[in-house]
């Protein structure tokens, strides 16, 4: 008697359906520390690589938004949020395709300021772009962008021959197309149960006052 | 206020506060550590399994004054007192509760974290911190317990205020036991610990924002699923542990009468419909009875209550009940469409949901289906089950002895079990008359869990037998748990299938890599001397004829006791459904 194990077949690119694509997860949580942890950990556990993270207060107290940026097949998707929302300090979270959504990244580009002064074509191309500068010295200055990676990327390799000297760009941030009411929702809910407030370590940096063993 | 009066004056704290003073809304000044007791007495537990250390010294120089209140198990190992907790939970319903201190005393805790989350056990654990100034210094016995533990609770919190215990605590209670359980952490600073503040009373949780424990039921789909139902000329339920989750046994059991459907059990729904009842035709999963596995593909509707479709019980996916429609009902959203796609999904309660289904359902019966059961269980009892129950091999199986045991016991015990060969002879053969009386670990499949959780279990339900059937391998993981039972005179048997060998890989060796016994031939001190070095009664025997006067000793003594079995070395479980195939290619032999 023998069982031959060659029933197990794995074919990655077979796996899930249909193809992989950007998906935006909004997700409105409780501010309480270690959450992050918690929601990071649903993604790493399935080894699924976090493209984009931002968190943030909502424009209701006391309740934050998360806007997470992987790329997944949908049905992944569905399930991952589905874990998300199950986590007690979850209010609520929702995925969106590209399309669905209104997105930014704010970009910050440091460039030698005598480069700008002395050539008119960079400061074309910042028009062109719709940079705004931000701080204006001697030495150097900041501009920012706002627009999709694309863009802000553009301006980078665009940047790069006059001495760009530091680029930096903020997570993503999107607006749900189809969000009307949740607003409403929100603060209704904060204003019926509100949130508790966050407890923090009052005790670190005071070793000397307080404890002994 | 009498009691700060007095506090205030002498000096010194009293310590067992009135605490009921503050009930009537005033408040005593009490420290962390006697709020921390106090929330137990207001959730009514009895029992604390636990192991001190230095940074929950606090907790437990309060505990002293509780001693009569609060009945504390002292165990040998911190993986043995949240084991415990889970047996005490899974055999009462109630929550269980650990203590144990920083460091390794919390790292010790997270295997049973782990059995406790994926198979939705309510535990609260109690863990002592550091003082919180040195919080990320590296202290002595400082581990980040919180984000160790994060994958593996329902859900953690660090305290480092006391005034924030008796919130914490009641919400620690309220998670942990509504919705899908599961089990909470709650890790407390040294400081918080002494920490003396104004006690205004403890209110129990009921409400947490963004929390919601169970889904709204949507008549809808009750509607939609009762029709399903009733159209259906081969439906087939599926039953888990969510019946005996939600208390749900007697509705599940009215459910399945009416319906006159088939039902088949998972690992963790055995017990919560007895197993003699004409409509409940076995146990589903890889060494599950024939039946239940090859008609999962021959059903025209699946009836899934509160049961996940674990891997172990779906076999390849691709090819499991492709042909059926399939209704889930289940009080976690996030497992509808999680391995199984359904047809409808029935969110909710099943306590709440079952009533509402079965009161739309015609009363029906289907003989020939039904007999579709019965006759795979006479070609299962030719091929392989009179083999394993009544054999004529010269060394005794497994079988044999859940075999007398049930014929011994009445299925009246309640039989828990560690992980491998005899685990699944067990929950095959085992009778169950009353629910909450098969206790294992399912999910995760923790070698070690039976010894310690035998001994909650017991604690959980005073008046049972509680028969713990373990390995020899799993066995001496938690071998150390033989002292628990020694010091608090716990009333356990302990009965020990030996097969000298890891069986259930060597079996997996066997069957898959051509017989390449790696590292799965064990041996094993004499447990009898080992039992009887902790003041525990035993007996090891290898012979047919002495097996059922040992067992019936067993039984009859007063105490624990232990008893081994010598069984056969290279005996297989069968059924079988191998690793990746269909659940219809199950193989008998």
């Amino acid at each position: 008697m023998s069982f031959t194990n060659n029933n197990i077949q794995y074919s990655p690119a077979e796996a899930g359906g249909g193809g992989k694509q950007e998906y935006t997860i909004t997700v409105y949580t409780e501010n309480h520390i270690g959450l992050l942890n918690r929601i990071a950990i649903l993604f790493s556990r399935r080894k699924i690589n976090v493209e984009s993270l931002n968190t943030s207060p909502s424009e209701v107290e006391g309740i934050h938004r998360f806007t997470i940026v992987i790329n997944e097949v949908e049905d992944v998707v569905r399930k991952l949020v589905r874990q998300i929302e199950k986590q007690v300090e979850v209010l609520k979270a929702y995925y969106n395709t590209t399309d669905e959504i209104v997105w930014q990244e704010l970009a910050l580009y440091k460039v030698p300021t005598d480069e700008i002064a002395e050539k008119v074509k960079v400061e074309r191309l910042l028009r062109e772009f719709g940079a705004r500068a931000v701080v204006i010295r001697k030495d150097y200055t900041v501009f920012e962008t706002t627009g999709h990676r694309e863009e802000t990327d553009k301006l980078v390799q665009v940047l790069e021959p006059y001495g760009l000297i530091e680029f930096v760009r903020s997570a993503r941030v999107a607006i749900i197309k189809a969000s009307s009411g949740f607003h409403e929702k929100l603060k209704e809910f904060e204003r019926t149960a509100p949130g508790a407030e966050v407890k923090e370590n009052e005790f670190l940096g005071k070793q000397d006052e307080v404890f002994t063993m | 206020m009498k009691d700060s009066a007095t506090i205030a004056k002498s000096g010194k704290e009293t310590k067992t506060p009135n605490t009921s003073s503050a009930v009537q809304g005033q408040t005593v000044r009490v420290s962390g550590s006697i709020a921390v007791l106090e929330a137990f007495i207001a959730e009514e537990v009895d029992t604390i399994f636990g192991y001190p250390g230095g940074a929950i010294m606090p907790i437990y120089d309060a505990l002293y004054d509780y001693q009569h209140k609060l009945n504390h198990i002292l165990v040998r190992h911190e993986q043995g007192a949240i084991h415990a907790a889970q047996g005490y939970a899974r055999a009462s319903g109630k929550v269980g509760v650990v203590f144990a201190t920083s460091g390794p005393g919390a790292t010790n805790l997270v295997t049973g974290l782990a059995d406790a989350m994926i198979d939705s056990t309510p535990v609260v654990c109690i863990t002592g911190q550091v003082f919180a100034h040195l919080l990320g210094t590296d202290a002595f016995q400082e581990t980040d317990v919180i984000n160790i533990t994060t994958p593996v609770t329902k859900w953690n919190y660090q305290v480092t205020d006391a005034t924030e215990i008796p919130e914490v605590l009641a919400k620690a209670f309220y998670i942990a036991r509504s919705g899908r359980p599961g089990p909470v952490l709650i890790d407390i600073t040294k400081n918080a610990q002494l920490q003396q503040f104004d006690f205004a009373g403890y209110k129990r949780c009921a409400y947490v924002r963004s929390y919601r424990p169970k889904p709204i039921v949507r008549q809808e789909y009750i509607a939609q699923a009762a029709a399903m139902i009733n159209e259906a000329k081969r439906p087939f339920i599926l039953f888990g542990q969510g019946v005996i989750l939600g208390k749900a046994e007697k509705e599940f059991r009215e459910f399945v009468e009416k319906s006159g459907i088939p039902a088949a059990a998972t690992i963790m729904g055995l017990s919560a419909l007895p197993s003699d009842h004409p409509l409940h035709v076995g146990m589903l999963g890889m060494h599950g009875n024939y039946g239940p596995n090859l008609l999962t593909n021959e059903c025209d509707v699946l009836i899934a209550v509160g049961m996940r479709f674990d891997d172990r019980v779906t076999g390849r996916l691709d090819k499991y009940a492709k042909q059926a429609k399939v209704i889930h009902l289940d009080i976690d959203p996030a497992e509808i469409d999680k391995n199984v796609k359904t047809t409808v999904p029935v969110w909710g309660d099943c306590k709440e949901t079952l009533p509402l289904l079965t009161s739309l359902i015609d009363q029906k019966v289907y003989p020939q289906w039904l007999q579709r059961f019965k006759d795979c269980m006479q070609e299962e009892e030719k091929a392989c089950i009179n083999a394993e129950l009544n054999p004529t091999t010269e060394q005794m199986t497994m079988g044999e002895v859940i075999r007398e045991l049930n014929d011994l016991t009445g299925g009246n015990a309640i039989i828990v079990t560690d992980v491998g060969q005899h685990q699944m002879v067990a929950c095959r053969y085992a009778k169950f008359k009353q629910s909450k009386s098969n206790i294992t670990s399912g999910g995760l499949g923790t070698m070690g869990f039976a010894l310690p959780a035998a001994i909650g279990a017991k604690l959980g339900a005073p008046d049972r037998t509680v028969i713990a059937i373990i390995g020899d391998g799993g066995f001496q993981m938690t071998i150390q748990e033989l002292g628990t039972i020694m010091q608090s005179e716990i009333d356990v048997k302990l009965l020990i299938l030996n097969n000298q060998f890891l069986g259930m890989v060597r079996q997996w060796q066997q069957l898959f890599h051509d017989k390449r016994y790696s590292f799965v031939n064990i041996t094993s001190p004499d447990f009898v001397q080992v039992a009887k070095g902790y003041g525990i009664a035993g007996k090891s025997i290898a012979a047919r004829e002495e097996l059922r006067s040992a067992l019936s000793t067993m039984l009859q003594h007063k105490g624990a006791y232990l008893l081994e079995v010598m069984v056969g070395k290279e005996n297989n479980v069968f059924p079988m459904v191998p690793q990746g195939c269909s659940v219809s290619e199950i193989r008998l032999r």
